[in-house]
């Protein structure tokens, strides 16, 4: 009676939950303006309105703004996937795909490549946006898709931590505002928009070890001379620590649920 | 036990802290067999089903399904059945050809047989004309048949249906109830539950009555409606102040026990008892008693669970 037309692997599995989860960014205009329109509102405000005051002129300032907006649209994009994750958990769906027969590990899967996509879209639309204001990097290409690539990890490596929230928070609105507060703390407290010289002693303590700040610092010198400096190792570890801990960790607490 | 039991439930067993969800319920389904679980809300319904489905482990007894063990055997026993919940679990923000696209390919049809069999269940299903919106659109009789058509996707051999129809106007409870029958017809074996009477009486070729975990009976409808009894007698009368009047005429022409709520009279009727009941009306007339509302009715559920309860404890 049952119809097998193809072996039903694994990696077909993630492919389909990737499709699915793509389709629900595409059509839900909240989420996709998540992902597209705030890196190009965020840019154009800050461009307009605080170049002058900052930095002179909006073309002095679009080189120091753009690391900052690249790695805030980056992180914004990350903090989704523990909202939908749990609108998942939440409407009832992923039980039924529980009761499928498909790799378990699918749906998670599925969530967090389709993260890799947002995230590209994202940062992908932030440069552009810049480019469109008149920036033009100094780094060629090459250089500035690495400096691309290496926001990507690190937005990715926390999409896993938002992914644990996600699965151990159960509002999801809770999930959502909790993320934003949380980024927006953690970018407006970092080098994204100003330069640090210019705060108080303590904050600029804060600042200086903020992740955030040393993640755009490390971008930053890539997209400004060209080349892989020893901060963007550092940066590209810490991503990797990240992975290591929270990849299992989340894995962990979504099989043992239910 | 014969060749054609198609699925097995044994002395399951489920526990949540300290309260007993589900105590030791057993039942046989046969192929093409429609069966329904009845029970009130929180009798243990859905925990049993949960079980049955994979999606909760049972703290004692088996469950097998086409010969598979749901709990050694889950990914097997996950290829023979299908579920549909009850709030329709399917997304929001895709499109009705999407959403069933997706369940085939995860099914493990290739693209053009999960797009073929999307088109055959749209059809089916009457959502051709609806099918490339998003489901923010839909009506809830839309999703629910939607949902359904999802958990057919794959042809199963076993159909889970948990409350097909709550919150169903009349007229999509009836298309439902069609759609359910066309797929018996085709060789399928389903298990419903509902907390409707009438809907196990139609559909369903026997019923097993749930209430606070228990299995408290077992049969088929005109069975189980043997044992309850038969109809109730429900009469409102207009003013409060001839109620207790009222009441009294009914419990010396009826010899039954009358059930009081606000203005409403209730007896539960015994056969014997049913000719009895024009003698309660003239009764009423010549005492000059008016009454709002006369009916010969299925004793709701909460009543037949009362009758079925009462004594067992």
């Amino acid at each position: 009676m049952k119809l097998t037309t193809t072996k039903n692997s694994t990696v077909s599995n993630v492919l389909t939950m990737t499709h699915r989860n793509l389709l629900k960014t595409m059509h839900n205009p909240d989420n996709l303006s998540d992902v597209v329109i705030e890196p190009v509102i965020f840019t154009l405000l800050f461009g307009y309105l605080f170049g002058g005051v900052i930095a002179g002129s909006v073309q002095a300032y679009l080189p120091m703004l753009v690391s900052g907006i690249l790695v805030q649209s980056i992180l914004n994009a990350a903090s989704g996937s523990g909202q939908q994750l749990r609108e998942d958990i939440n409407a009832g769906v992923f039980d039924r795909f529980k009761t499928l027969p498909i790799s378990p590990i699918a749906p998670l899967a599925g969530q967090l490549v389709g993260d890799i996509f947002r995230l590209l879209l994202s940062g992908v639309v932030a440069l552009i946006t810049a480019f469109l204001m008149g920036w033009r990097p100094s780094a060629d290409l090459p250089m500035l898709v690495v400096a691309l690539l290496l926001a990507i990890f690190i937005g990715w490596s926390t999409s896993w931590i938002f992914a644990l929230v996600g699965l151990m928070v159960k509002n999801a609105e809770l999930i959502g505002s909790l993320s934003m507060i949380i980024i927006l703390v953690m970018t407006f407290l970092s080098n994204a928009f100003i330069p640090v010289k210019t705060l108080p002693g303590v904050i600029q303590a804060i600042v200086k070890v903020n992740p955030v700040s040393l993640t755009i610092t490390a971008i930053r010198t890539i997209l400004r001379t060209g080349s892989w400096g020893s901060n963007a190792t550092m940066v590209f570890i810490s991503g990797l620590i990240i992975i290591l801990i929270f990849m299992p960790l989340t894995v962990l607490v979504y099989q043992r649920r239910g | 036990m014969s060749d054609d039991t198609v699925i097995k439930v044994m002395n399951i067993k489920k526990q949540f802290r300290n309260k007993v969800a589900v105590n030791d319920v057993s039942f046989d389904i046969k192929k093409g067999e429609i069966f329904g679980l009845l029970g009130p809300n929180g009798a243990g319904k859905t925990t049993i089903l949960r079980m049955m489905t994979t999606l909760l482990r049972q703290d004692a007894g088996k469950v097998s399904l086409n010969g598979f063990d749901t709990l050694t055997q889950s990914r097997l026993a996950r290829q023979q059945f299908s579920i549909t919940g009850q709030t329709a679990a399917i997304d929001q923000d895709l499109t009705a050809r999407e959403n069933l696209m997706i369940f085939g390919k995860l099914n493990g049809l290739n693209r053009t047989a999960a797009l073929s069999r999307a088109t055959e269940l749209l059809t089916d299903f009457d959502l051709t004309n609806s099918a490339d919106q998003t489901l923010a659109t839909f009506s809830g009789g839309m999703r629910r048949r939607l949902d359904l058509a999802i958990s057919l996707i794959g042809k199963p051999t076993i159909l889970f249906l948990d409350e097909p129809t709550t919150g169903l106007d009349p007229r999509t409870r009836m298309q439902m109830w069609h759609a359910i029958q066309k797929l018996v017809a085709g060789g399928s074996t389903v298990l419903l539950t509902t907390q409707y009477l009438e809907e196990a009486d139609h559909l369903a070729d026997r019923i097993a009555l749930i209430d606070h975990g228990k299995m408290v009976a077992m049969g088929t409808p005109s069975e189980l409606k043997k044992q309850v009894g038969g109809m109730q007698l429900r009469i409102e009368v207009a003013d409060s102040q001839q109620f207790d009047q009222a009441q009294t005429i009914a419990q010396a022409t009826l010899r039954l026990p009358v059930n009081v709520n606000d203005r409403i009279l209730t007896v539960l009727l015994d056969p014997t008892s049913m000719s009895q009941v024009p003698h309660v009306l003239q009764q009423l007339q010549s005492s000059k008693i008016p009454i709002s509302n006369f009916a010969i009715e299925t004793p709701p559920l909460d009543d037949v669970f009362l009758k079925m309860t009462a004594g067992k404890n």
